[in-house]
């Protein structure tokens, strides 16, 4: 497995989070917890389940408030902004949802179509179904146009969930646990199309897996969620030879076990 | 009732509040409210025919024996009239819709909600609120007084029919006594019911899908809860219609 291009730490932070708390009732989520995402890098956030790595993304985009702390995406600090401005940062930031998050009343098309009447409402029908035709080329799924998302299975599903966010051009997306529920075939698949959709509409990504086949093909950095917080971050080795106790039982389970 | 109740109350005033200024501002969903429309209006309309035209036929049959002791049965076109117009087409349109539109309103939000498309459609900058809730209960308001007066309409022809057969009136001559006994107190009082329970089943049925709780039980209890909710209001403001009307009729 080839290791992707290390991130250049000096670059512009496209967000930015510190001291970030949430929790829910007595159930601290996230403690204090810093993290950066640089321009171009795709940063993998790994994290056994119930960590908070899901409630992270979340916040960034504006879904959840943070209990104390700061969240800057692209310059806009997400919980001071209007609702109106939120909705604007959000044309910038994609969110590819763990289930999918189809719209199962519309066909595929529809699906597609629907964040771009809404959001572009300059463009003609014509614009519109060029854009759908290109996304769904660009995920390889042309031949779906006219399907139900119930038709699809669940590969296909995501690849569309990752179309539909990309026809806005996002700066910026939000993977949640993109291979979960796959199989390797599969997850090899979405990998390969998270790396496309990089280096083809240049975004800055952060991936939420616990899937470390996974995060070693498409991480040019990596963070380590524990106990609410980031105690290691950086490349794949250096987080997990690191000799962190809660790491090193992640890395045997995927690699030795 | 504890401090749960209140915040319950409270959630329902927002919810409500955040509709009426969502309601106002632009962009306007145009043709997602046509689309609720057609579904709340054209799909209840073979069931609302139905009821309709039964319940104007059985209240004809069973008012007979009593109005045929003085003499009366020419009334039966005025007392139908009246009785379809002023409570049995309102409450009968809106149980019937709580039923078939507040259900399906409470199901299809609450599984939109526990299948994160809502939360979708928030991440791809629009307004669930707006595309989702205030074009349902607008469909449901504005739909509502059309199929009460629909429902009307029919219940008059299943009366018609039992008048016909059994007293061998006219068409023509039992709709010109029915008619002439209405009066537009009675069509504005039917107007304004109507216009308030497509409200409330629309409003009922969006809190309780958008706010259902996650998992698939959620979804049921939202559907549940649209119809039993919208149910028990819908009497409540027939009581307090009837009551406000009567203090003008007399």
């Amino acid at each position: 497995m080839e290791q992707k291009k290390i991130t250049d730490l000096s670059q512009e932070k496209v967000i930015e989070i510190k001291e970030l708390d949430k929790s829910f009732g007595e159930l601290k989520v996230l403690s204090s917890a810093d993290l950066n995402l640089i321009k171009g890098e795709n940063l993998v956030v790994l994290g056994k389940s119930g960590t908070g790595k899901s409630v992270l993304i979340k916040i960034i985009i504006g879904l959840l408030k943070p209990d104390k702390g700061m969240v800057n995406v692209l310059g806009n600090t997400v919980d001071q902004i209007t609702y109106k401005e939120l909705l604007a940062l959000r044309l910038r930031v994609g969110f590819s949802f763990q289930s999918s998050a189809l719209y199962d009343s519309m066909t595929v098309k529809q699906n597609l179509e629907f964040p771009l009447v809404r959001n572009q409402r300059s463009l003609t029908k014509a614009e519109t179904a060029k854009r759908v035709d290109e996304m769904l080329d660009a995920v390889g799924l042309l031949k779906t146009l006219h399907q139900m998302p119930s038709e699809l299975s669940g590969g296909q599903r995501k690849r569309i969930g990752i179309a539909r966010t990309l026809i806005l051009q996002p700066e910026i997306m939000l993977y949640d646990e993109p291979s979960a529920g796959l199989d390797p075939i599969t997850c090899m698949e979405i990998n390969k199309l998270i790396n496309d959709v990089q280096e083809r509409f240049h975004t800055s990504a952060i991936i939420i897996t616990h899937d470390l086949t996974c995060a070693k093909e498409v991480g040019n950095r990596f963070a380590m969620l524990t106990d609410g917080r980031f105690e290691k971050q950086g490349t794949f080795e250096e987080v997990f030879n690191s000799g962190n106790k809660q790491a090193q039982p992640f890395y045997d389970y995927n690699f030795i076990q | 009732m504890n401090f749960t109740w209140f915040l319950s109350v409270y959630n329902v005033y927002r919810f409500i509040a955040r509709f009426f200024r969502e309601a106002f501002l632009p962009p306007y969903e145009f043709k997602e409210l046509m689309r609720q429309c057609y579904e709340i209006g054209y799909r209840s309309a073979l069931l609302i025919s139905t009821t309709g035209f039964i319940t104007g036929l059985v209240f004809t049959k069973q008012s007979r024996p009593s109005l045929s002791e003085f003499g009366a049965t020419s009334w039966l076109p005025s007392l139908v009239g009246i009785a379809l117009i002023r409570t049995l087409a309102p409450l009968l349109t809106g149980l019937i819709a709580a039923g078939k539109v507040g259900s399906s309103i409470g199901a299809e939000l609450g599984s939109m909600n526990v299948t994160e498309q809502i939360d979708a459609m928030e991440v791809s900058a629009t307004n669930p609120f707006k595309y989702l809730v205030v074009t349902r209960v607008l469909a449901a308001t504005i739909t509502m007084p059309i199929l009460t007066f629909y429902t009307a309409m029919i219940g008059m022809l299943g009366s018609l029919l039992n008048v016909a057969t059994n007293e061998g009136t006219s068409a023509s001559a039992f709709f010109q006594s029915s008619l002439e006994s209405i009066t537009f107190l009675d069509v504005t009082a039917s107007t304004v019911k109507a216009i308030l329970f497509g409200f409330t089943i629309g409003i009922v049925g969006c809190y309780q899908g958008y706010n259902s709780s996650k998992g698939t039980e959620g979804v049921g209890k939202a559907a549940n809860a649209s119809v039993v909710i919208a149910m028990f209001l819908i009497f409540v403001e027939e009581v307090i219609c009837v009551q406000f009307f009567s203090f003008f009729l007399t």
